[in-house]
């Protein structure tokens, strides 16, 4: 499985998501720069977490105006699978791959630390590797993360399964607990909490789980059997 | 030509920020406050004379970057 | 010539650069001439306590600084010791006091960016943010802001930059009212054949500055953080500096893409007086001249004046020279990155620091006396006579331990920190696999099964009690704390914050705490590599007590075998190694319990610290041990209270017949000690060792249970430890 992991200036999850990509699917994985026009020929195309242009303005609306995202908007409406995590959901959402908006959180604090998760959707790309309903453990570390979509949009999501992780204990705010969410077709997944920082018993101190890596293997399951 | 672009929440759109706005003018003992919301001020020289020109213009800027319409409403003011 | 450069220079002038009259008559004497303004501020910016350490350095040279790993000691932009494989850690801790006092964001923003680029400029890719800071008493009507305004900044720079931030410490205490302390501290990795140094060489060579461009922000920063405050202070409020993280991660990221080739001969950020001073160091340590056109500059603002451009402390910004012919190839990778890039000047073979402004020189001064004839103050100073001894008889007993202890894990010294380190993005970079909240954090050497262990400490009111047992107990307690971890401490930084050098007893709190700091570095094989000095911390006359902070950085060499503080299995046994005398002196039992600070604080014996460190570090690389917990302030109860609280485990434990107090067994805050668990069946390999080991209890239940003497719910202890500071900041 071959991945691209876009790097926008300010971008400081790339180099974790793309050790979690290596790690798990054991492909090669692209760094691409915001400032290309052209994406390698891959199978999974991966937007960071970070803050791409220093957040500034709104958290990501430059990197979603880069040179580079047209090429992803055009693959992603093709059908190809397109992660986005933290700032990379934000930025899904500013391209419009993604219904809604990631506003301040309600607390008005940035939020570090592991939270509880429900899968609500097990049959995507992203998630074949977790059980329906199972609770699962990964880190979240933002400040606006508080999901926002009108009424409709929120009953949209939540009657064609699109809701793909719901928080336990909502540390942001978001509307109806919502934690990570799915396009119509189901090949682009927007998702606050980081997978890539639970992938190995070492990054939670040998004392917790590694929940993340379940993610990764649910591509891998999906892109490479497919 | 100046313009300013106010960017504002649209009503509906919960506004933290806004909220804690409140809450710290109702601490401080101004009492008689609501409904306050936060925004922001963008200024911008243009180099356009035309006023319906200048105006088309920013209004693209808001709609492709400036605003994100999902949550945000904008308005335009010309100066000169 | 402009107006600026022809300003007259007055006695009040020269007293507003915070000069002396007799400092001023060095300055005649160097130039042999009266200096123009821009010269003026330049020589009140370099001879400022803050660059030129005039009080201090008479004292600083006592500090032991070499050992066979260290790679670079004090006196470059950050230390250097090798930690294996190819590989250096870079670290240094700096202050940001005054500016965090006078905008709380900003100014611990600023304070994490400028510490951030002392160790990339290194050749280091930054890996950990550490942090050490003192605010006044919670009672304070200024507390909460300050407390609010410096943890926000703290995060809003470090998450936004993309290094994790792994831990500290927070007190509280009245004597910070009026001068809060905000020390930053970085840890970086850099190849050991690719770390970067400030000396110029190469006569000719282009002088090239990169980064954000130049305004008038933060003129005068460095002559500000060597003044006390008075009521005026905050008036001051338009020099503070603004930080730019975003343009911050990308320096970072051009810097160190571009000392990937061969192009860099020097590099230095500009810190506190900015251009000024780090022309100056570059120059002076390559003992050579620079010269630089001012109107190369990149500037912000229109109509700057040589002076501001001098003496800006705008942020983001680093200085270079490069090998001749590599402009190009460096400018390439800058404006990649949309940063500035200019070359503003050429080495020369004068020795001296040449500015010129729209065709004219604005100034021209000897690199060496800047630099080298900076006054040296042997300050005259008093160190306090030691208090006496406090016998734990002589403490009141408390009639409840139990609410004692909850007094204490719920009170505003030991309580949870959480609701500051989940504010700071701690796991970025992915490698964190000890996060904040036990005795050192560890980050693991990317790509490696290597961990650096981080552990920042000080217990002022032990340096305040007697200056010279405080210098020993702040070493000694991070190394206790690094050790703790399972790993081996190797070096240090400090951030030694104190008032008023021009008085005696506060310089004698100086000298005090350096010679405590200097043996307990000797016999621990733990030497200085880097560090600041913060004076002036003072207002109206009432200093801080003395605050040597230590940042320590150990290595483990296997993060598999790592110890945590948390209780892991039921039925595991815990041993409390080291010895007990139940003291009490300066004990925050003593402060939080019955009210007072007398006494003695407790005795530290460097000998006793090494072997039993030695010995706990032993059974962690064994694989016998996995949980441990040093005692500090607080002692035995607050320990496992933390220990029963980190596992959501609870602990019953038997205390043997004493002749000592209930009170003093509990809370006293003896050195060299440590709490370690591990199953029944490896009880032996403690105990048959002549180390001190004395089996205290079990682990088990939902209550911690300390003899007939008290008996809590896990519950009842996390709700006191956790709920003081949300509900003190809500």
């Amino acid at each position: 499985m071959r991945s691209a992991v876009i790097v926008f200036p300010g971008s400081n999850c790339d180099r974790d998501i793309a050790v979690a990509l290596q790690q798990i699917t054991g492909g090669p994985v692209h760094m691409v720069w915001h400032k290309e026009t052209h994406l390698p020929d891959v199978d999974f195309i991966a937007l960071p977490g970070g803050f791409s242009y220093g957040d500034y303005l709104r958290s990501g609306a430059m990197a979603a105006r880069s040179p580079i995202m047209r090429e992803v908007v055009s693959r992603a409406s093709d059908g190809g699978p397109t992660l986005g995590v933290c700032n990379g959901f934000q930025v899904l959402t500013e391209t419009g791959l993604l219904p809604g908006a990631l506003m301040r959180n309600a607390d008005l604090h940035f939020v570090c630390r592991d939270v509880g998760l429900r899968v609500e959707n097990a049959d995507s790309i992203f998630t074949n590797a977790y059980k329906a309903g199972q609770e699962i453990t990964i880190p979240v570390a933002h400040h606006d993360g508080n999901y926002f979509a009108d009424s409709e949009t929120l009953d949209r999501l939540e009657g064609e399964g699109r809701v793909a992780f719901r928080y336990l204990d909502n540390p942001n705010g978001s509307a109806r607990d919502i934690a990570g969410i799915l396009n119509t077709k189901g090949n682009v997944l927007g998702m606050m909490p980081h997978p890539e920082r639970l992938i190995e018993p070492a990054q939670s101190g040998f004392g917790g789980g590694t929940d993340g890596r379940r993610l990764f293997e649910s591509l891998l399951n999906a892109l490479v059997t497919a | 030509m100046k313009a300013r672009v106010h960017v504002t929440l649209k009503s509906g759109v919960l506004d933290p920020q806004g909220k804690a706005i409140e809450h710290a003018l109702g601490s401080l003992g101004f009492s008689g406050v609501g409904h306050v919301r936060q925004g922001k001020v963008i200024e911008l020289d243009l180099v356009e004379t035309d006023r319906a020109k200048a105006e088309a213009s920013v209004d693209a800027m808001c709609k492709k970057l400036l605003a994100n319409t999902v949550i945000e409403n904008y308005a335009i003011e010309l100066e000169g | 010539m402009t107006r600026a450069i022809a300003q007259p220079i007055t006695p009040e002038l020269v007293a507003e650069h915070g000069l002396t009259a007799d400092e001023y008559q060095r300055i005649l004497e160097a130039l042999g001439r009266e200096p123009n303004i821009t010269e003026l501020g330049i020589y009140s910016v370099m001879w400022s306590e803050h660059c030129s350490y005039k009080s201090s350095k008479v004292h600083l040279k006592k500090l032991p600084t070499a050992a066979p790993w260290v790679i670079q000691g004090p006196g470059e932009n950050a230390g250097v010791i090798d930690i294996g494989d190819g590989k250096a850690a870079i670290f240094k801790m700096e202050s940001h006091n005054h500016p965090s006092f006078i905008e709380p964001y900003q100014g611990a923003a600023t304070g994490v960016g400028g510490i951030l680029r002392d160790v990339f400029t290194m050749g280091a890719r930054p890996v950990a943010n550490m942090n050490a800071l003192r605010f006044g008493s919670p009672d304070h009507p200024k507390t909460r802001h300050l407390v609010a305004g410096v943890v926000a900044g703290i995060g809003g720079y470090g998450n936004c930059v993309g290094v994790p931030t792994v831990g500290g410490e927070t007190d509280f205490d009245e004597s910070y009212n009026g001068n809060i302390l905000v020390n930053a501290m970085t840890v970086g990795v850099a190849d050991t054949d690719r770390i970067f140094y400030s000396a110029a060489a190469g006569i000719g060579n282009p002088v090239v500055y990169v980064g954000s461009k130049t305004g008038r922000d933060g003129i005068h920063g460095a002559t500000m953080a060597s003044a006390e405050f008075t009521e005026d202070s905050e008036e001051k409020r338009p020099t503070v500096q603004v930080g730019d993280p975003f343009t911050e991660k990308l320096l970072i990221e051009a810097c160190l893409e571009l000392m990937a080739s061969d192009a860099i001969i020097a590099i230095q950020d500009m810190g506190a007086a900015g251009l000024t001073s780090s022309s100056v160091e570059m120059a002076s340590k390559g003992g050579v001249g620079f010269e630089l056109d001012l109107d190369k500059v990149p500037q912000r603002e229109e109509n700057m004046t040589p002076y501001e451009m001098c003496l800006s402390e705008s942020q983001e910004r680093m200085l270079m020279v490069l090998k001749p012919g590599r402009e190009d190839f460096a400018r390439a990778i800058f404006e990649k990155w949309d940063l500035d890039f200019a070359v503003i000047g050429r080495i020369t073979d004068t020795g001296n620091l040449t500015l010129t402004f729209k065709g004219e020189v604005a100034g021209d001064m000897p690199i060496s006396s800047l630099v080298d004839d900076a006054p040296s103050y042997k300050r005259p100073y008093q160190i306090p006579a030691a208090r006496p001894y406090l016998d734990p008889h002589d403490v009141p007993a408390t009639n409840d331990p139990a609410e004692a202890l909850l007094k204490l894990i719920g009170g505003p010294n030991l309580s949870s920190r959480r609701w500051i380190w989940e504010q700071y993005d701690h796991m970025v970079m992915a490698d964190t696999v000890q996060r904040p909240g036990g005795d050192a954090a560890v980050v693991r050497v990317h790509g490696t099964n290597k961990g650096l262990a981080i552990s920042t400490d000080c217990t002022p009111r032990y340096c305040y009690a007697d200056p010279v047992e405080g210098g020993r107990q702040a070493v000694a307690e991070t190394w206790r704390n690094i050790t703790a971890v399972g790993a081996k401490p190797l070096a240090i930084t400090d951030c030694m914050n104190f008032g008023n050098p021009e008085r005696p007893d506060i310089m004698g709190q100086f000298a005090g705490c350096i010679e405590g700091m200097a043996e307990a570095c000797a016999i621990l094989d733990y030497p200085v590599v880097s560090g600041n000095v913060s004076l002036y911390n003072e207002t109206n006359g009432k200093g801080i007590l003395p605050t040597p902070a230590i940042g320590g950085v150990g290595l483990l060499d296997d993060i598999n075998r790592m110890a945590t503080i948390s209780f892991k299995r039921e039925g595991d046994v815990i041993f409390l190694i080291g010895e007990s005398n139940g003291h009490l002196g300066a004990s925050l039992y003593l402060k939080e319990v019955i009210g007072g600070n007398e006494g003695a604080p407790p005795p530290v014996d460097l000998e006793a610290e090494r072997r039993n460190g030695d010995f706990v570090r032993s059974l962690i690389a064994e694989g016998i041990v996995d949980t441990c917990h040093d005692l500090s302030g607080g002692g035995l109860a607050v320990a496992l209270a933390e220990m029963c609280m980190a596992g959501k485990m609870g602990a019953k434990i038997e205390l043997k017949d004493s002749p000592l107090p209930l009170h003093a067994l509990l809370f006293g805050e003896d050195q060299a000690r440590y709490l370690i668990a591990a199953p029944e069946s490896r009880s032996h390999q403690i105990t048959a060792t002549g180390i001190p080991a004395t089996k205290i209890g079990r682990v088990g239940g939902e209550r911690l249970m300390i003899g007939g003497a008290l008996d809590i719910t896990l519950s009842d202890l996390q709700s006191a430890h956790q709920s003081w500071l949300p509900a003190y900041m809500a």
